[in-house]
């Protein structure tokens, strides 16, 4: 099934996900989803926790059978071949699955046996890593001892000791600090850049909308949403975003007779999307509509809101 | 299980993490036996002038070799691998790569059977060294050494993998391994000692076939029991690992 729907001009997905399914008990993780990533780019897999995102990962990379669908890697069958699909992929776990006890070196020399990696050349990529990853300066102390974003970029270089055409990521930078952030963020454009496919999950809009190249938003096992970052937030709410402090018994009143504005309230917090943000709230201030005027601000809509409209506070009207 | 030369990888990365720290570990395992000879020998040796026809001593030291590689073994695929599988995430990193759940279970049964050989084989120098091991009949305990070791792999993997709580790993060493320590032909003969009804049970725990094969290597007398006793190993070793196989694939791969 999978092979006929390949593009016959186009070059095969990297990943190509067929009425994936995943039940645990009488719960569906994972409730029919299907996923195409394209070679060469950054892809993002976005949801609220308990969404389905790990389970979904799982499933790629074969360690979790699927209760239903398939899943093909590189267009092998994960089922059937995950030796020769894991031999070309790397993962980053969201917890760091490191050996405290041992250095940064020792830990890659460990892993790249995972792989059987021929020692030379085992040697030589621990040397690149090193440096790629900025590892150097205590590549030989006990890992027990250094900081939490050493430790998630070691975990990083680890998932790179194969060189793989395919990383994926669960959650590369929760809990780390900006600085190391950003670091994290120019290397993983520097993969992509090389050719690495990158598959990912995070919890950071802006973080997805800096790094992927397309996404797709999930909501109890489902896809709720597929596209590029900029094209979501078009699509599916508008170029700006007004957010006012409104409550809601004057919402109705304040909005009367404006069609078509999609609205989203967290709280006290009313955020309005619209094509332009200045028209409205002119409309708004002639009707003294405004609430807090210290409260008002104008800006672009991101995909932060594209998130919580699509799996967090419901959005009410429509377009 | 279908293991494979992935199991190696599994092995090595137990081996680089002992290589760190053998200097430290190694130590008790010769000062075990000591203890045991000075203990036994001296105090309780001197008022039991012999048992099964030697010194007490000579008696006990066979014994002791099989329950040093049970110790051996027992500890790694207890709580060292509930720890690598619980706390420590170690398998499911392994199984980012192309490392599979039964090359886990392999890899962690022949390492649990290599520090069998180390435990017990620290103990069989100290004994030979003491004069209590005729030689060269008793080398023949030394290939006995990691096959207590897969018996005992095989038995606390199976338990590992079934107990949700790591304090539940108490259980396993005094309600099962100690009573197995003290009924299983190492401190008296239990041919002896025991009604028939008693015998007959011993019969069923593990223990004692290792025992009974590595005194026959010490005293040099086959007897065709011994061939009952390596079949009881070899199929309680592949009845278990063959369950254990199963767990592990469903717990690694949910």
């Amino acid at each position: 099934m999978a092979a006929s729907s390949r593009p016959i001009d186009g070059e095969p997905p990297v990943v190509a996900c067929r009425g994936l399914r995943k039940r645990y008990r009488d719960r569906y993780a994972v409730d029919g989803i299907d996923l195409d990533v394209p070679r060469g780019i950054c892809f993002g897999l976005l949801g609220p926790n308990g969404a389905g995102k790990t389970t979904t990962l799982r499933m790629v990379y074969g360690v979790t059978r699927p209760s239903a669908g398939s899943v093909r890697v590189f267009g092998l069958d994960v089922a059937r071949e995950a030796r020769r699909v894991r031999a070309r992929l790397g993962v980053t776990l969201q917890e760091n699955a490191l050996i405290e006890a041992l250095s940064a070196e020792d830990n890659l020399r460990v892993f790249g046996r995972y792989h059987r990696i021929p020692r030379a050349e085992l040697e030589r990529r621990i040397d690149e890593l090193l440096d790629f990853l900025e590892l150097r300066s205590h590549a030989g102390l006990p890992v027990r001892a250094l900081s939490g974003g050493f430790q998630r970029r070691l975990a990083i270089a680890l998932s790179l000791v194969n060189r793989p055409e395919l990383l994926i990521l669960d959650e590369p930078t929760t809990g780390l600090d900006p600085a190391v952030r950003l670091a994290l963020w120019e290397r993983i454009r520097e993969l992509r850049e090389g050719g690495t496919t990158l598959l990912l999950t995070t919890h950071y809009m802006d973080e997805a909308e800096r790094l992927c190249d397309r996404l797709v938003i999930l909501a109890e096992g489902r896809v709720v949403a597929d596209g590029a970052p900029a094209a979501l937030i078009r699509e599916l709410l508008a170029p700006q975003a007004l957010e006012l402090a409104v409550g809601e018994p004057e919402e109705a009143a304040a909005l009367e007779g404006l069609d078509g504005v999609r609205r989203l309230r967290a709280g006290r917090r009313l955020v309005l999307y619209v094509a332009d943000a200045g028209a409205l709230l002119e409309t708004l201030r002639h009707r003294g509509a405004t609430g807090d005027p210290r409260a008002v601000v104008v800006r672009p809509a991101n995909l932060e809101d594209v998130f919580l409209a699509l799996t967090g506070t419901r959005l009410e009207g429509d377009a | 299980m279908s293991a494979s030369r992935y199991a190696l990888s599994v092995w090595q990365r137990n081996f680089a993490m002992y290589r760190r720290t053998w200097k430290l570990n190694i130590l008790p395992n010769f000062f075990e036996p000591i203890l045991y000879l000075v203990s036994i020998g001296i105090g309780v040796g001197a008022y039991v002038s012999q048992m099964g026809g030697v010194s007490y001593v000579a008696f006990l030291a066979p014994g002791l070799v099989a329950v040093a590689a049970m110790n051996g073994a027992s500890f790694e695929v207890t709580y060292n691998a509930f720890v690598r599988m619980n706390f420590e995430k170690t398998y499911a990193s392994m199984l980012t790569t192309p490392i599979q759940p039964d090359d886990v279970l392999a890899g962690e049964v022949l390492w649990a059977m290599t520090r069998a050989g180390i435990y017990g084989g620290c103990f069989f120098a100290v004994i030979a060294a003491a004069g209590l091991a005729p030689l060269p009949t008793s080398l023949w305990a030394l290939p006995l050494i990691p096959l207590t070791g897969l018996l005992f792999a095989a038995l606390g993997i199976a338990f590992s993998l079934r107990i949700p709580n790591i304090d539940l790993f108490s259980y396993y060493f005094t309600l099962f391994l100690t009573p197995l320590f003290l009924f299983s032909d190492v401190f008296f003969p239990l041919a002896e000692r025991l009604p028939r009804w008693g015998q007959q049970v011993a019969e069923v725990l593990p223990l004692l076939h290792p025992v009974r094969l590595v005194r026959a290597a010490f005293s040099g007398a086959f007897s065709p029991i011994l061939l009952w006793d390596l079949a009881y190993i070899f199929a309680l070793s592949a009845g278990l690992l063959w369950l254990a196989a199963r767990v592990t694939r469903r717990r690694l791969g949910e």
